[in-house]
C-alpha cells in the first residue's frame, strides 16, 4: 500500500532529499547528515512494502530534526560546542512517534545554540541562510529546520520554541510553523532551554501537513510529567500531502495547496477574529501591517467579523520573558560540567577548574549572557523586584488572553516587527535582537497555541508571515482554520 | 541600576565559569542594556497579582515508585564520559 505498488520509492525519495542537501550545502542548513541509515532505512521500508507489509502513514517521508532532538547514535549537540563530543544515548519520544510511523530521518538541523536566539547565528556550527536572500538570517533558533522545509529538501522538519523558535523562522522563510498548546507534544529527549516555556512543533509545507504530524506526535507520555492528557482530535485528519505521496507516487509538491476543495463549514463555529489594537504601530513593518489588512479583508469577505482588541499588559510580555526564561536556562545548563557528558576542557587542574574551564570555552557568548542574566533575577536582593514580578506579568498576560477568548475565537497578530534582517546586523546588539521576540513571547507565557501562516511576500523579496493564535486546547481547530488564510 | 565590574565577576562566580578581561568589559555593556530593558516591568502595576510558574499550575507530580527499565543502559552513558575507571566517572582531584 501507499508508495508500495507506486512509481515513488522510500530509496528514492531518500536519494532525492540527499542530492537537495549537497545541492544547497552553502546555506549550512545541517549539523549531521546520516546519509547510510537513511538509505537503508528507505531499503527496509521498500523492502516490507514489496513484500506486502502494512507500513505508516508517514512511510518513505524524509525528515530532519532540530539539532537539540535526541536521537539514538546520533551526535546531538544543540549546535552548542559544549554538546559536541555527545552521542545520544536515547531517542526523544516525539521523534520516535514520527519513526513508528516509517518516517525517514536523514539528519539534524543548525539552530542557535542551545535554541539562545533569534537568527541562528549564535550557533558553533556557523550561519544558516535565509531561503529567500543569502545575505539573510534564516531566522532562529530554529532556522535550519525551517530552511530545510522551504528549500523543499525534506517534507517536514521539528523543531522547539520556547518565545518563538519556530514561528518566526517560519515567518522568514514563507512556510507553516506550529507551536502548540504548552504540553501537547512529550518534551522528553529534547535538549532543554526553559521547562515552563518549551514547547516541540514542527515545520511543514501545507496545514494539511501539520496537522498529520499534530496527530501523530502529541498525546500524554509517561516520561515527560508536564504532557496534558490527550486532546488533540485524530479522527478526522484532514488529507495530508504526505499521504499524496503515498497513494500517488507524487513527487514533494513545493507549494501550498489551495485544490479549492470544500471548505470544513468553519464559519457554522467560528466568527469573530480578534486584532491586537498595539500591534498595529510604527514598530511594526508597513509590508507586514498591510499583510494583516489584507487577510482580515479576506476573513471579513468570508463573513468573520473583526474585533480590536486591548491587551495592554502584552507590551511587558518581552521584558517577562527575559528574566523568566533566562532564570530556567540558568537552571537547565547547570548540567553542563564537562563530567557526566560532552566537551571537557583540557586546561583543567582541579575539578573547580574542570568546571569553570568547560563552562567557559564551552558556552556562546549569548548562552553566557543568559545565564548571567538569570543569576542576576534570581539572586537575593534582586528576585522580588525582577523573577517574581515576571511570573506576576506573567498572570497578568494569561489573564489578557483569557478575556481576549471571550470576545474572539481566534486572534491574528504579525510573528515579529519585521521580515528576515541582515546577517550580522543584530548579532551584536543583544537588545536588537531580543525584541525581534516582542510578538512571539507572550504565546509561551500564556501557554496558548500559535501558527505561523505564509502572507506573500515583501516587494524586495522576503517572506512575510503572520501568526494565528488561539485558546488552550484549539490546536486542531486553529490549524484547520488557517486554511481560511489561504 | 548600575552594573560594575564586580557585579560581572559575581555574575560569572555564580554561573560557574570564568571571563576574561576583554569578556569581563563586554558582557558588562550587554548585560547592562539587558537589564535596562527588563526593568521596564517596573511600569506594570502587579499589586494583589498571584505569580504563575506553570500554566496548567501542576505541581509536584510523581510516578508510582516502581522501578522503571530505561532505554540507555549503563554503559551506554558511561561510554559518555571523558575518563571512566572500575565503572566510575574520573575527575580530577578534588581536594
Amino acid at each position: 500500500m501507499k508508495i508500495a505498488n507506486k512509481t515513488v520509492t522510500a530509496t528514492r525519495l531518500v536519494k532525492d532529499a540527499l542530492e537537495k542537501v549537497k545541492y544547497f550545502e552553502d546555506y549550512n542548513i545541517f549539523t549531521y547528515l546520516d546519509q547510510d541509515g537513511a538509505l537503508k532505512r528507505a531499503a527496509e521500508i521498500d523492502e516490507r512494502i514489496s513484500r506486502g507489509e502494512k507500513v505508516g502513514r508517514l512511510a518513505g517521508v524524509p525528515f530532519a530534526a532540530k539539532s537539540n532532538f535526541l536521537v539514538k547514535g546520533y551526535p546531538t549537540t544543540a549546535s552548542a560546542h559544549i554538546l559536541e563530543e555527545f552521542d545520544s544515548p536515547i531517542t526523544a519520544t516525539s521523534v520516535q512517534k514520527l519513526l513508528d510511523e516509517d518516517a525517514i530521518l536523514i539528519g539534524l538541523t543548525n539552530c542557535d545554540a542551545f535554541a539562545h536566539g533569534s537568527s541562528t547565528e549564535n550557533s558553533y556550527f556557523g550561519v544558516t541562510l535565509n531561503s529567500c536572500d543569502r545575505e539573510r538570517v534564516a531566522g532562529g533558533s530554529s532556522g535550519g529546520s525551517a530552511v530545510a522545509v522551504a528549500l523543499d529538501v525534506v517534507e517536514f522538519t521539528t523543531g522547539t520554541d520556547t518565545g518563538g523558535s519556530i514561528r518566526q523562522p517560519a515567518s522568514f522563510n514563507g512556510i507553516y510553523g506550529f507551536k502548540p498548546t504548552y504540553g501537547c507534544i512529550s518534551r522528553y529527549g529534547v535538549v532543554a532551554m526553559a521547562s515552563s516555556l518549551d514547547c516541540i512543533g514542527f515545520f511543514t509545507k501545507t496545514p494539511e501537513d501539520m496537522d498529520l504530524l499534530m496527530s501523530i506526535a502529541s498525546g500524554q507520555d509517561s516520561k515527560d510529567l508536564t504532557t496534558l492528557p490527550d486532546f488533540y482530535d485524530n479522527s478526522d485528519s484532514m488529507t495530508s500531502v504526505f499521504a499524496n505521496i503515498a497513494t500517488n507516487g507524487e513527487l514533494l509538491a513545493s507549494e501550498p495547496r489551495n485544490d479549492g476543495r470544500e471548505r470544513s463549514g468553519l464559519q457554522k463555529h467560528l466568527s469573530r477574529i480578534g486584532v491586537i489594537k498595539d500591534f498595529d504601530n510604527e514598530v511594526v513593518d508597513t509590508e507586514i501591517r498591510n499583510a494583516l489588512k489584507e487577510k482580515c479583508e479576506l476573513l471579513k469577505s468570508k463573513g468573520y467579523e473583526i474585533v480590536e482588541l486591548e491587551m495592554p499588559a502584552l507590551k511587558y510580555a518581552l521584558a517577562a520573558y527575559y528574566i523568566i526564561q533566562p532564570a530556567e536556562v540558568t537552571s537547565n545548563l547547570s548540567r553542563y560540567d564537562g563530567v557526566r557528558y560532552g566537551f571537557r576542557s583540557h586546561e583543567t587542574t582541579d575539578l573547580s577548574s574542570l568546571y569553570s574551564k568547560t563552562r567557559e570555552e564551552g558556552f556562546m557568548p549569548e548562552n553566557k549572557r543568559r545565564i548571567m542574566i538569570g543569576n542576576f533575577v534570581l539572586s537575593s536582593g534582586f528576585y522580588d523586584a525582577y523573577f517574581l514580578k515576571a511570573a506576576k506579568a506573567r498572570t497578568l498576560i494569561i489573564n489578557e488572553y483569557e478575556e481576549a477568548f471571550k470576545k474572539c475565537d481566534f486572534i491574528l497578530t504579525p510573528v515579529s516587527p519585521n521580515p528576515a534582517f541582515k546577517i550580522g546586523e543584530k548579532v551584536n546588539n543583544p537588545v536588537a535582537m531580543y525584541l525581534e521576540d516582542l510578538m512571539s513571547v507572550s504565546l509561551n507565557l500564556a501557554g496558548v497555541p500559535g501558527l505561523t501562516i505564509p502572507a506573500g511576500t515583501s516587494k524586495n523579496g522576503l517572506s512575510l508571515g503572520l501568526q494565528i493564535v488561539g485558546p488552550r486546547r484549539s490546536d486542531k481547530t486553529l490549524i484547520n482554520f488557517s486554511k481560511e488564510l489561504i | 541600576m548600575e552594573i560594575k565590574r564586580e557585579d560581572i565577576l559575581h555574575l560569572a562566580d555564580l554561573s560557574n565559569f570564568s571571563v576574561s578581561e576583554k569578556e569581563a568589559e563586554s558582557l558588562g555593556e550587554d548585560l547592562q542594556n539587558i537589564i535596562s530593558y527588563i526593568s521596564e516591568l517596573d511600569n506594570l502595576n502587579t499589586d494583589g497579582v498571584e505569580p504563575t510558574y506553570q500554566v496548567f499550575e501542576m505541581k509536584n507530580i510523581w510516578r508510582d515508585d516502581e522501578i522503571i527499565p530505561q532505554e540507555a543502559s549503563r554503559e551506554d552513558l558511561l561510554a559518555l564520559t571523558k575518563e571512566e575507571k572500575d565503572d566510575q566517572i574520573k575527575v580530577p582531584k578534588v581536594l
